[in-house]
């Protein structure tokens, strides 16, 4: 019965340490990881693209047949999960299975050879060197010793052998990528079990002390996080956006514990969560009951945000100003009274007529229309853009910037708590290492035989190395020529 | 002189030390070679100038837009790796430069006649896509220290891949006795199948330049042919390609006539086909994955998202890691192993420029 037990022990064992249920599995990953390229992840988008692909018709019955078996979000799916499994077995096994044998080769001293066993070797040259064994003898040992070998000595009647072997451990880097991949798994499952990825539309100006994950459910923080303002930047005289960029603060029992603008490749992390700029938009959904002003250049929200100006008189004083619309501002010791009556969010030129419209509803090139009225003067309108400077200065000199139109955008944020990430970290700098020395480092073993003859040494060496077998032999070319280079007092050529 | 002169210097000496390499195996004359390898350096020289002066242009660009960043920054964003021109551009200099490090080792001219016609395959795409060329300020997501390291490690990765290739295909034309060898066949499909999609975006872009609408090349992928909206022309399109392929297949093997009796050991294909991925493979999970699973998770919080990009590059991993293993423990050799590694070229090139063009995900820097 016990031995029954050991048979299918080690017949399933054997099963996982084979190298083709290996190469099968690696094929089939492959091979279905490709499915979820090719067919949207997400349902209304899978449906569109097989309405495409089959036909309007058609698409319900291949999307049945799909959400079955799992492509619409397969990468999650109980049998892709079932193949990274197998994946993670196999190649646990695999490498236990082999770890001994490697061992057994990295624990065994190097042992002389003889002469015919020297020139069976990968590598193997001959040499005469005119000189004395003792001669010849030193100049080896010095050479391998320059070569970071530590020879060995025997000693036979009328010759010498020198025997040594240096990198043997890196036979175990492979087996330091295998468990970097399995340390891979592992801080996913971690990061899987006790952390979340969610999302925070927050509008200027506003605190939260929630986020949703993307399944909908709701993660209470013990903190609050309030977004002090969101903004685009762009490149210089262009639409292209160079920076996404919100500031963000941190308050914690009433008072404010952490503050920072965080930009696309740079987010804020407090306590394990972290907060990155993903997006952004639009915060009137956030506000559903208010009422517009509808001017030709849109609609202007009644109540809500405040236009930031900094206004200065003529070699004055700057002075910062906040209002909402419709509202009246004085620029000091002018008698100017100016008041806000319009606002674009992209201000453009019509090229043919020469009128100005607004191009686009996001704040491409936000624009203030202000009224200045002088006593005793006309009233006149002019146009102030944030993105020019040339628009700030009105007639006596003075100055009216416009800094923005604070309030009518939410910053989109990726919220994530990920304490699996560190294993992964970890993982990958194991990974790295493992893989170089994998691949970039070789054990290597090395002989080199002296046989006395009358005025001079016959010399044997070889040798053998897991990698790089070209740049081996020019290593052990290079310890023949320089010995015998050293000992002769000339070039061997 | 700008970086475009001597792009395109760099660009004609390319085709002609393709053309002499190619000669040299028809010939087997030793001046040839000798003056292929000559040409070659000579663009290589001229291709690194026109990279070198593409940075320091940008850097004045990068410099005047965002006068604020530091020295190293300002170099860091302006390296041009960070379109999908300059990231090709830099494919083939690497590629060339791999080629001209395994002339220098093995002492074998011949392989230049497989590694040079991918690096003009590579130029060809260049023009006949019909990318911008320009230098562009870097969006956003871009502006990261990981740019630079994730995409030089990931062609460099590329690179010693397409050499990899090449030395694979010479590898099955060398050792093919009969074209009803099915890895013979496999061969040559994936490589009429390259050349025709190449052959089709050409066709797509002299079309729409000739009709002079606004779209977009990406969303014109394949219309002027195999997607056309007159079904004949698309019937016809797919008749001919199965022509051309058949054709490839035909005559592909008439290689092998010239090749003969030529310095190319099959060993010796073989071998540079197992150290070139050997090169590459811990290059691209340095570079490729490890780096943009790291810069992912700043940038967008998840390391990972199986987004089409990761997924196809975590494909081509699996098939280079299949390769090695099948190869180093298996012991797969020869044939079955130029197949795994020409199938491992073309998830390569599908991760690269089939992700940007055909499917659509968070990775769309490169399709501009």
């Amino acid at each position: 019965m016990k031995d029954k037990d050991n048979n299918i022990f080690y017949a399933v064992w054997n099963l996982f340490a084979s190298i083709k249920l290996a190469i099968v599995v690696l094929l089939l990953l492959a091979v279905t990881s490709i499915v979820g390229t090719v067919v949207p992840q997400e349902a209304d988008k899978a449906i569109e693209f097989l309405a495409d692909v089959a036909g309007e018709n058609n698409a319900p019955a291949i999307y049945n047949l799909f959400v079955t078996l799992d492509f619409i979000d397969m990468y999650h799916s109980w049998w892709f999960k079932l193949l990274l499994v197998l994946f993670s077995v196999n190649l646990l096994v695999c490498s236990l299975d082999k770890l001994p044998r490697i061992w057994h080769i990295i624990q065994t001293p190097v042992h002389p050879l003889g002469e015919q066993a020297i020139k069976n070797l990968q590598v193997s040259r001959e040499i005469k060197i005119k000189g004395s064994l003792q001669e010849v003898k030193d100049g080896f040992l010095n050479n391998l010793k320059a070569g970071r070998y530590i020879p060995l000595e025997a000693t036979d009647a009328g010759s010498v052998q020198f025997y040594s072997q240096k990198g043997r451990y890196t036979r175990l880097g492979v087996y330091v990528v295998h468990l970097s991949i399995l340390l891979i798994f592992v801080g996913a499952l971690v990061g899987f079990q006790f952390g979340f990825d969610g999302q925070l539309n927050l509008p200027e100006g506003t605190t939260s002390s929630s986020v949703y994950t993307f399944d909908g459910e709701r993660i209470d923080l013990d903190f609050l996080i309030r977004c002090n303002w969101y903004e685009t930047t762009y490149y210089k005289e262009s639409f292209r956006p160079q920076e996404f960029e919100s500031e963000l603060v941190i308050i914690e029992d009433g008072k404010e514990v952490m503050r920072k603008i965080v930009e696309v490749n740079d987010p804020l992390t407090y306590k394990g969560i972290t907060f990155y700029q993903a997006n952004y938009g639009s915060a009137l959904q956030f506000y559903p009951n208010i009422n517009f002003y509808q001017s030709n250049y849109g609609k202007i929200p009644v109540g809500l945000g405040e236009f930031i100006l900094k206004v200065a008189p003529a070699g004055g004083q700057e002075q910062a100003v906040r209002l909402k619309f419709g509202e009246a501002f004085d620029i000091p010791g002018t008698g100017i009274k100016a008041t806000v009556v319009d606002f674009s969010p992209a201000l453009g030129r019509d090229p043919r007529s020469g009128n100005l419209y607004t191009f686009d509803d996001q704040m491409l090139n936000p624009a203030v229309a202000i009224e200045i009225k002088e006593e005793g003067k006309n009233a006149y309108t002019g146009w102030f853009l944030k993105r020019d400077p040339g628009t700030w200065i009105i007639p006596g000199g003075h100055k009216i910037e416009f800094v923005e139109f604070w309030g009518l955008e939410y910053t989109g944020l990726q919220v994530s708590k990920d304490p699996g990430v560190w294993i992964i970290y970890l993982a990958c700098i194991i990974m790295t290492l493992g893989l170089y020395v994998a691949f970039f480092m070789s054990h290597k073993r090395i002989w080199i035989m002296l046989l006395n003859e009358k005025n001079s040494v016959r010399v044997l060496a070889g040798g053998s190395a897991t990698k790089n077998r070209l740049a081996f032999e020019q290593e052990i070319e290079s310890i023949l020529s320089k010995t015998s280079e050293a000992v002769e007092g000339r070039s061997r050529k | 002189m700008s970086s475009s002169n001597f792009y395109n210097i760099s660009n004609l000496l390319y085709f002609i030390a393709m053309a002499a390499y190619i000669s040299y195996v028809g010939f087997k004359t030793r001046g040839i070679a000798l003056a292929a390898s000559g040409i070659t350096i000579a663009g290589f020289i001229s291709h690194t100038l026109s990279m070198a002066v593409r940075w320091a242009d940008s850097h004045v660009f990068w410099v005047s837009a965002v006068p604020t960043s530091g020295t190293v920054e300002a170099l860091l964003r302006s390296a041009p790796l960070r379109n999908l021109f300059e990231s090709l551009n830099f494919f083939v200099w690497a590629l060339i430069a791999f080629h001209l490090i395994i002339e220098f080792k093995y002492k074998n001219r011949s392989l230049g006649a497989f590694v040079l016609p991918v690096a003009a395959l590579a130029l060809a795409f260049i023009d006949v896509s019909g990318m911008s060329k320009e230098i562009e300020p870097l969006v956003p997501a871009l502006q990261s220290n990981w740019l630079l390291f994730h995409v030089f490690l990931s062609f460099i990765g590329y690179a010693a891949f397409g050499v990899s290739f090449g030395a694979a295909v010479a590898y099955l034309i060398t050792v093919t006795e009969s074209r009803n060898e099915k890895p013979y066949i496999f061969g040559s499909i994936v490589i009429g199948i390259f050349l025709v999609v190449l052959i089709a975006m050409g066709i797509d872009f002299l079309t729409l330049t000739a009709s002079q609408r606004g779209e977009l090349l990406q969303s014109y992928f394949l219309k002027a042919t195999f997607k056309n909206s007159s079904g004949l022309i698309a019937v016809a399109s797919y008749i001919i390609s199965l022509a051309f392929v058949a054709a490839v297949w035909r005559f592909g093997l008439g290689l092998k006539k010239v090749l003969e009796g030529l310095a190319l050991n099959k060993n010796t294909l073989d071998e540079i086909t197992y150290k070139s991925i050997a090169v590459g493979f811990p290059l691209f999970t340095i570079g490729g994955v490890i780096m943009g699973a790291i810069w992912a998770n700043s940038a967008w919080g998840t390391y990972w998202s199986w987004d089409p990009k990761e997924t196809w590059s975590l494909i081509t991993w699996f098939v280079y890691a299949v390769y090695l293993h099948a190869r180093l423990v298996a012991g797969w050799k020869g044939k079955k192993a130029a197949i795994l590694s020409i199938i491992g070229f073309v998830a390569v090139i599908f991760t690269y420029l089939g992700v940007n063009l055909v499917l659509s995900g968070l990775h769309s820097y490169g399709s501009s």
